[in-house]
């Protein structure tokens, strides 16, 4: 278990929030608060691209033997969509369960949770949670009873440290602070990589350099040869840049060399091709790469390089106009330092 | 100035709720700005000053944490000091920059965090002791990546690098502009950790004197409203050849000093 590192999980709640019930403390014993999550998140919490009517509060995919995925929603966090704009789902093992990533927002997790119930009756016994931004981890304050290993980046406690308070806020002033979750810290601290046992199926956790974000994990099911690349690998969904610009490609390079067959984007379709459809985000990143380094180059000042950068990417993403300026703004502050 | 660090330590929280809201009536706005301006400039006149000082900002900040700003001057030699705040911010003077024999007010172009829908003020003061003041409005729209002034601490292991970078050709007689960009976190004190629910300490660049062959060009007094790895783009009189010497200090009272020689063209 090279790489691997014990530390505390913990729950955090937010001073001015409503107390959520301790781990240790079973449903049963809070039969309201039970009654309105159920309640919640099987008649309104939902949008109904999502609810499916007879399967359970998700439509989710098997999109490969025993791993599950639910397609989240290419927008940005709304009252209305609750956060549930990953693609969030789960692995079945012949003794456990592992998440990843357990969703956008508590009511995103708990609709989860209840959605792997229907399903297995096995154990959630880890949440693996990618990276740090909220549309995927939000969710995992709803697993606290099941006692799960929390799975994270090695960079991931520092990453919610800075910003988990300022996402919870954020997140509470959309749906209300019952409904948004609490910061989970990760118990087990992954720097390079360790593989976790679910009965007769190993799945493979890696922790990469900075990419995306500076705190990214993904997974490989041997059993499959399933690729969880998690938001290192967004697909029809604009790519947001949160990390390192060079870090990110570098990184899909190296995850190009997988064996995998097919993989599941953070973003987009439940399952692609793999690695061709790696080639789309590769292609964006690296026209805002070049258009960047051209503007310093050139002596462009960075309030005109981003209105410009990676402009000719326009039309092959969803939401490029919310993130492209921010992800040009990132790209040059990095690339001026060479 | 208790009200400022009191907004300081609730930005946060209060940043998409109860404060902009309240703040969105015009006339606290100007309240608000009455009441800097007396702080930062006491009894003294500030006039109307569009002909004088130019503010280009973004009306939208995409990032919040890196919102870049250009002040310009129409007689830069007339003028002695120029002073930018953000008004909502919770140290709303961002940047005091007083110029030397060496220096050029013509352009000074930095990079600063917004907290939240503000005004942003340029006052430029006049050797005869003038104020001249423009304004902005700047709606920073946050986004969900990153809160302003979460920052890689990885890069703590490069504090204090610095480079230089000269913009365009030099021109005789003209003044020329510089780029300087130092490696700094310019942690701004308002990160809460959720395991012990305290702030991580602030530590951000308070003053950078550059000199050139001796002579000064500018003096920078600054704050926790300078962006993240603090750039700043100024101009140097047309004798731009020498030694160009960088003094930085930081709130923990480190010292980054760096010499670049212009001779060769900057770094």
């Amino acid at each position: 278990m090279r790489g691997l590192r014990e530390t505390r999980t913990t729950a955090v709640e937010n001073l001015s929030a409503p107390s959520l019930p301790p781990a240790a403390s079973p449903m049963t014993a809070h039969p309201t608060r039970r009654k309105i999550l159920l309640g919640s998140f099987c008649l309104c919490c939902l949008p109904s691209a999502i609810r499916a009517s007879d399967a359970g509060p998700f439509a989710m995919q098997e999109i490969a033997e025993g791993i599950h995925i639910r397609r989240g929603l290419d927008e940005e966090a709304t009252q209305a969509n609750e956060n549930a704009i990953a693609n969030t789902g789960f692995i079945v093992g012949r003794d456990a369960v592992l998440v990843i990533d357990p969703g956008g927002s508590l009511a995103d997790g708990e609709c989860l949770r209840a959605t792997i119930a229907q399903i297995t009756s096995l154990p959630v016994k880890y949440v693996v949670m990618s990276h740090v931004h909220p549309d995927h981890i939000f969710g995992a304050s709803a697993f606290l009873k099941d006692a799960p290993v929390y799975i994270g980046h090695a960079r991931l406690t520092e990453a919610l440290q800075q910003r988990g308070a300022y996402y919870r806020e954020k997140l509470s002033a959309l749906f209300g602070p019952e409904q948004t979750g609490t910061v989970v810290l990760p118990g087990m601290e992954i720097r390079d990589r360790a593989e976790i046992d679910l009965g007769s199926r190993i799945i493979e956790v890696i922790a990469h350099a900075p990419a995306h974000t500076v705190c990214d994990v993904s997974l490989f099911d041997k059993e499959t040869g399933t690729l969880l690349p998690a938001d290192l690998l967004f697909v029809q969904r604009m790519p947001s840049l949160d990390g390192s610009l060079r870090g990110w490609l570098k990184t899909l390079d190296e995850l190009k060399n997988h064996a995998a067959a097919r993989a599941v984007p953070g973003h987009g379709p439940v399952v692609v091709d793999w690695p061709s459809a790696s080639a789309a985000i590769t292609r964006y990143l690296t026209v805002l790469e070049r258009d960047t380094r051209r503007a310093i180059t050139e002596g462009t000042s960075i309030e005109a390089a981003i209105k410009t950068a990676a402009a000719s990417e326009r039309g092959e993403w969803k939401l490029f106009d919310d993130y492209n300026t921010r992800n040009a703004t990132e790209a040059y502050k990095e690339l001026e330092w060479e | 100035m208790t009200r400022f660090a009191l907004t300081g330590a609730l930005a946060g929280a209060v940043l998409f709720t109860s404060a902009a809201a309240a703040l969105d009536d015009e006339a606290a706005r100007t309240a608000r700005w009455n009441e800097l301006a007396q702080d930062i400039f006491g009894a003294r006149q500030i006039q109307q000053g569009d002909a004088k000082i130019n503010l280009e900002a973004p009306e939208r900040a995409e990032d919040a944490a890196l919102v870049p700003v250009t002040i310009s001057v129409q007689n830069p030699k007339d003028v002695k000091s120029i002073t930018l705040v953000i008004d909502d911010n919770p140290a709303p003077v961002a940047a005091h920059v007083t110029f030397g024999p060496a220096g050029d007010p013509q352009s000074l172009k930095l990079r600063v965090r917004v907290n939240q829908y503000t005004y942003m003020h340029a006052i430029a003061e006049t050797k005869d002791g003038g104020l001249y003041e423009t304004h902005r409005f700047v709606k920073a729209s946050g986004g969900c990546s990153a809160p302003s002034g979460s920052y890689d601490t990885a890069a703590l292991a490069e504090i204090g690098q610095m480079k230089l970078r000269l913009v365009g050709d030099p021109q005789a007689g003209q003044a020329r502009e510089a780029q300087l960009l130092i490696r700094h976190p310019n942690f701004n004190g308002m990160q809460r950790d959720p395991a012990t629910l305290g702030y991580t300490p602030a530590r951000f660049l308070k003053t950078l004197d550059v000199t050139l062959n001796g002579e000064r060009v500018l003096h920078l007094d600054s704050d926790i409203s300078l962006a993240a790895d603090p750039a700043i783009t100024f101009a140097v009189t047309a004798l731009a050849k020498g030694k160009l010497a960088i003094e930085a200090h930081d709130s923990d009272n480190a010292v980054f000093a760096h010499n670049f020689d212009l001779g060769t063209g900057g770094s």
